[in-house]
């Protein structure tokens, strides 16, 4: 029993590990920034998310101890992550005029909220 | 009830959040969690005028399931598009993803759960909030990723909240 334990903690780990890597490598890898932006958003969720699991289990089973911080911790991570991305990427979109000529159109002609400052007299949402 | 419980909902969250950052469970916690979701809400509720009601509440965890396998799926697919492709071959390009979805906070899950998942990131939303701007890292086909996240996410999204 205990050695199963500490066999699914450690490939939990290493899993984490693994993701967590793969993600800075393509942090540092890929070509542009927006390309850029899939391996941090993607990559660690998974990888802190198995950490999060591994250490979890660890508590539970090995000290007796059941542990609720990784739940917050994944919880503040999902809704965090999200949104960082989001503002770099409207950052990155309001700051590069070759890229706001490629980019498609919204329906209705409505245009993209980052490049379309609100209008005074729109009504508030 | 309305005055002195604005939302409900959050006072639970709010009860439970606390239970997990003192890490145990015991009456007095509970109690002390429970006074702060009452006292919280009720303090901050001019800044919370919107009441955004969940129609069915229960296919919240058929949705955080299918979320879930898909992070999971979308992991892996990253990690083989980084490790074994030339970024410059990477086939990346924005998508316009019109909605559907009116409610704020729906298109909020949607945009969350889009960057979560397969190789997507949500770059921006219409100005009038009818689309969504998707980043994909690897897509040959705009319209099969728009029909995916449409089918997959907006519509279990739909019936959630409206």
């Amino acid at each position: 029993m205990a050695f199963a334990t500490e066999l699914l903690v450690s490939a939990l780990i290493l899993i984490g590990a693994f993701f967590l890597v793969v993600g800075s490598f393509g942090l540092a890898k890929l070509p542009d920034l927006m390309r850029r932006l899939h391996g941090p958003t993607k990559a660690t969720t998974l990888g802190i998310g198995a950490l999060l699991l591994a250490s979890m289990l660890y508590f539970l089973l090995v000290r007796g101890a059941p542990s609720l911080h990784e739940i917050l911790i994944s919880v503040f991570l999902f809704l965090t992550a999200p949104v960082t991305a989001h503002m770099i990427a409207k950052a990155h979109i309001l700051r590069d005029g070759a890229l706001q000529n490629t980019l498609p159109e919204a329906p209705d002609g409505a245009g993209w909220a980052t490049l379309k400052p609100a209008r005074e007299d729109a009504p508030a949402a | 009830m309305a005055r002195f419980l604005p939302h409900p909902v959050l006072t639970v969250v709010i009860a439970l959040v606390w239970l997990a950052l003192v890490n145990t469970v015991s009456a007095g916690h509970l109690l002390l969690g429970l006074a702060l979701g009452v006292g919280i809400p009720w303090f901050t509720q001019d800044y919370w005028p919107g009441h955004p009601r969940l129609k069915r509440p229960l296919k919240i965890v058929e949705y955080g399931l299918v979320v879930a396998w898909d992070i999971l799926v979308s992991n892996v697919q990253v990690a083989y598009l980084v490790l074994f492709r030339r970024g410059e071959s990477l086939r990346s390009r924005f998508v316009s993803v019109p909605l559907d979805l009116r409610t704020p906070e729906a298109v909020t899950v949607l945009a969350g759960t889009i960057t979560l998942t397969p190789g997507t990131v949500s770059a921006d939303l219409a100005a009038d909030g009818g689309a969504i701007l998707v980043h994909c890292l690897e897509a040959d086909d705009p319209d099969a990723v728009v029909a995916g996240i449409k089918q997959r996410y907006e519509r279990r999204l739909k019936e959630i909240f409206e």
